[in-house]
């Protein structure tokens, strides 16, 4: 058979979070050029949060992001209080729990039936698929508005909050408040569970790739807002020797700087997590998982799906378990008295592992920030996927095949490249 | 200056659906949620309305005529540059959303700055990366027919402004400062009660006057308000004992960039 050249070019991606294009060329059978550009305009987070205060820091980090501010919000605030000496109260760990549960709610939800799904069912958009799959577009509508709900009950609103603070919470919600969302919790679980057998079987194409996956991962819980960062290749530091393993690297074709784990590209974000940490999910998830049939740890990327859909059910078990015995504490937060010094944050974004450092002065204002968000650390890892998973797909298919095909790898990752282009690597050289 | 014929798309229900479209320029895409966040308002709107390009959301048509332009994102790039003017020629009626549209956002805190320097503190190889010196509101470049502020928008505001326009009503326009909004819900007020540097005063109204109902001081994410009085503020803010450069950075945060709050950047700046 005759090899074509081609030459495909998606200007525009569509269903992700920023703005990216793809560039692929394809010579006498072969991937001569493949890019995931992205051309998300830089803001520049980590140069103007200098001189601004830590509470300011918290409500500017949260701007990096429109989908994940709990998760800015929460890596910038474990960095504060580590350095200023504050443990949290366990009420205040409960609830911070409960908000990121309610972020993991919503990002995935949307992720999973606003983004992702279309590609699996042959639908162009949502409005296209909910014309024929109705209930379980609702269903998603439904999950999605009970995650937003649940980060607005401690945040006052679900982009942007501003409920939380180093300390503690600027306010305590009220036992009806909480009452009435426990309703809404215990409703949904069923809900949540049967989504996991429904991302099961839709058509995930098989495509095993040879990864390594990075979480953080607690002794105790499914980690989410801490914990040690692990990978399945043994690694197991603490958050503050980040820079001694992982490397940022920029890329000419990107805005986005690009992340290696000792030389070479890793996963992170739910397939990674539900690789490193599934022992430590509860009863009930478990099972929903087991039922599934798939065998993890997986090394098929399009299982990221069903590990976005077997974490939706966590959160809201998760929120249940947090909220059902709720009692307002005596008082929100506690008092906090700056200090100087470096400190390290480290949480887990919907999508993956978020990295803070920051170095603060005497009077609790920012000296120097740096921040890697999940995205850019999947970015080679992404690329690489693409090259392995387009050569397993065959080269030889149509063009608007390859295209779809290659879009939907990049679509599985849940790339938000707002965040990616926000952080860049601070080699600063002062003038 | 905006006249209410011009905002009836009724004139299209019996032919054919209103077209819109939502671009997106450098933002952190938080205002596009406001839709996406929407569920079956959302569902309901794409019944109403042509959805033609929304990224985010699958339909890509940059470049298609519509009657009613969503704009997210401040302008900081060559390509954006270009981008908004053609964006303006294809749309009947342009509405920018949010901190980032209406006044340039955050990251126009850099506008202060050397931005030059700070890309290449940033990045190893600065001349890869396009970016313009400054980041500024949409209304800098091209004629704006209706802003939304806030950071971010709600779906209330922008699901509200679309469904007047399709009924051919004319959108309200938020003028009322959020000390209003936030003595209607009878909340306790921050600033006589606790000296908090609350900036409700000087800012607008629509947010729902969240911060003060979490106990805490308005940071202006909604922007200024109609009526600006900094100096009387500053002062106020300065009797609880924030040092002049404090009181500056309240004002230079989500919307430094909006003229009532430059102005008073400056004027602070130079107390300092």
């Amino acid at each position: 058979m005759k090899k074509r050249d081609i030459k495909i070019n998606v200007p525009v991606l569509a269903r992700v979070e920023g703005e990216g294009a793809l560039e692929l060329a394809i010579k006498q059978g072969r991937i001569e050029e493949l890019r995931l550009r992205i051309y998300e305009p830089p803001r520049m987070f980590e140069k103007f949060v200098e001189g601004y205060s830590y509470d300011d820091l918290i409500e500017m980090v949260a701007r990096i992001c429109g989908i994940c501010p709990v998760a800015y919000q929460m890596s910038a605030v474990q960095a504060m209080e580590g350095l200023f000496g504050i443990e949290p109260e366990p009420w205040v760990k409960a609830m911070r729990r409960v908000m990121y549960c309610g972020e993991w709610l919503q990002s995935h939800s949307l992720h999973i039936h606003l983004l992702a799904a279309p590609d699996f069912l042959g639908f162009g958009n949502v409005i296209e698929m909910a014309k024929t799959y109705p209930v379980e577009v609702r269903r998603g509508l439904k999950l999605q508005a009970l995650g937003n709900d649940l980060i607005t009950l401690l945040g006052g609103r679900s982009v942007h909050p501003v409920g939380i603070c180093v300390g503690g919470f600027r306010r305590a919600p009220e036992v009806a408040e909480v009452e009435a969302i426990v309703q809404r919790l215990e409703e949904a679980l069923p809900e949540a569970a049967a989504l996991v057998g429904w991302c099961a079987s839709l058509k995930l194409p098989e495509d095993a790739q040879v990864f390594t996956s990075v979480a953080l991962s607690h002794p105790d819980e499914y980690a989410i807002g801490e914990g040690r960062l692990c990978s399945d290749g043994g690694l197991d530091i603490g958050i503050s020797d980040y820079e001694k393993h992982f490397r940022e690297f920029q890329e000419p074709h990107s805005t986005a700087l690009h992340a290696h784990l000792d030389g070479k590209p890793y996963l992170v974000g739910p397939l990674a997590r539900l690789n490193l940490n599934r022992d430590k999910l509860p009863g009930p998830v478990r099972e929903s998982l087991e039922q599934t049939g798939i065998n993890f740890p997986s090394v098929n990327m399009f299982h990221s799906m069903v590990a976005r859909a077997v974490e939706l059910h966590l959160v809201v078990y998760e929120a249940l378990r947090l909220l059902r015995d709720y009692e307002p504490p005596k008082q929100p937060r506690i008092e906090v008295k700056p200090k100087a010094g470096i400190t390290f944050g480290a949480t887990e974004a919907p999508r993956g592992v978020l990295w803070h450092r920051y170095e603060m002065d005497r009077g609790g204002l920012v000296r120097q920030a740096r921040i890697v968000p999940p995205t850019s650390q999947n970015q080679a890892r992404m690329e690489e996927d693409l090259r392995n998973s387009l050569e397993a797909f065959g080269l030889d298919q149509e063009d608007a095949a390859l295209q779809l095909h290659a879009e939907t790898v990049i679509r599985n990752y849940d790339p938000c490249i707002s965040c990616a282009t926000h952080f860049l690597t601070l080699d600063v050289t002062r003038r | 200056m905006l006249k209410a014929h011009k905002f009836s798309c009724n004139d299209y229900a019996k032919t054919m659906k209103p077209k819109l479209a939502v671009h997106k320029f450098s933002s952190c895409d938080g205002c596009q949620l406001a839709l996406l966040n929407a569920g079956e308002a959302l569902l309901q709107l794409a019944e109403l309305v042509d959805i033609v390009h929304f990224a985010e959301a699958g339909p890509v048509e940059q470049d298609a005529e519509v009657d009613i332009a969503l704009i997210e994102g401040s302008v900081s790039t060559p390509r954006e540059l270009e981008h908004i003017q053609t964006i303006r020629d294809n749309s009947r009626i342009l509405i920018s959303i949010g901190a980032c549209a209406t006044a340039g956002g955050l990251q126009a805190l850099r506008n202060m700055a050397d931005a030059g320097a700070w890309m290449e503190a940033i990045y190893a190889k600065p001349e890869h990366i396009e970016l313009l010196g400054t980041a500024t509101p949409i209304s800098d470049h091209v004629r704006v027919d209706l802003e939304l502020w806030g950071c971010p928008v709600n779906t209330g505001q922008v699901v509200t402004a679309v469904r007047d326009l399709l009924s051919g009503v004319k959108p309200r326009q938020e003028l009322e400062p959020l000390c209003l909004e936030c003595k209607r819900q009878l909340n306790v007020c921050t600033l006589v009660t606790q000296g908090e540097p609350c900036m409700g005063p000087v800012t607008k109204a629509g947010c729902g006057a969240i911060c003060p109902k979490f106990g805490r001081a308005c940071y202006a994410c909604y922007g200024p308000a109609e009526k600006v009085n900094d100096q009387s503020l500053g002062q106020r803010f300065e009797g609880f004992g924030l040092l002049p450069e404090e009181v500056a950075r309240r004002f230079r945060f989500i919307t430094s960039n909006a003229p009532a709050f430059k102005t008073a950047g400056e004027r602070l700046e130079k107390t300092k």
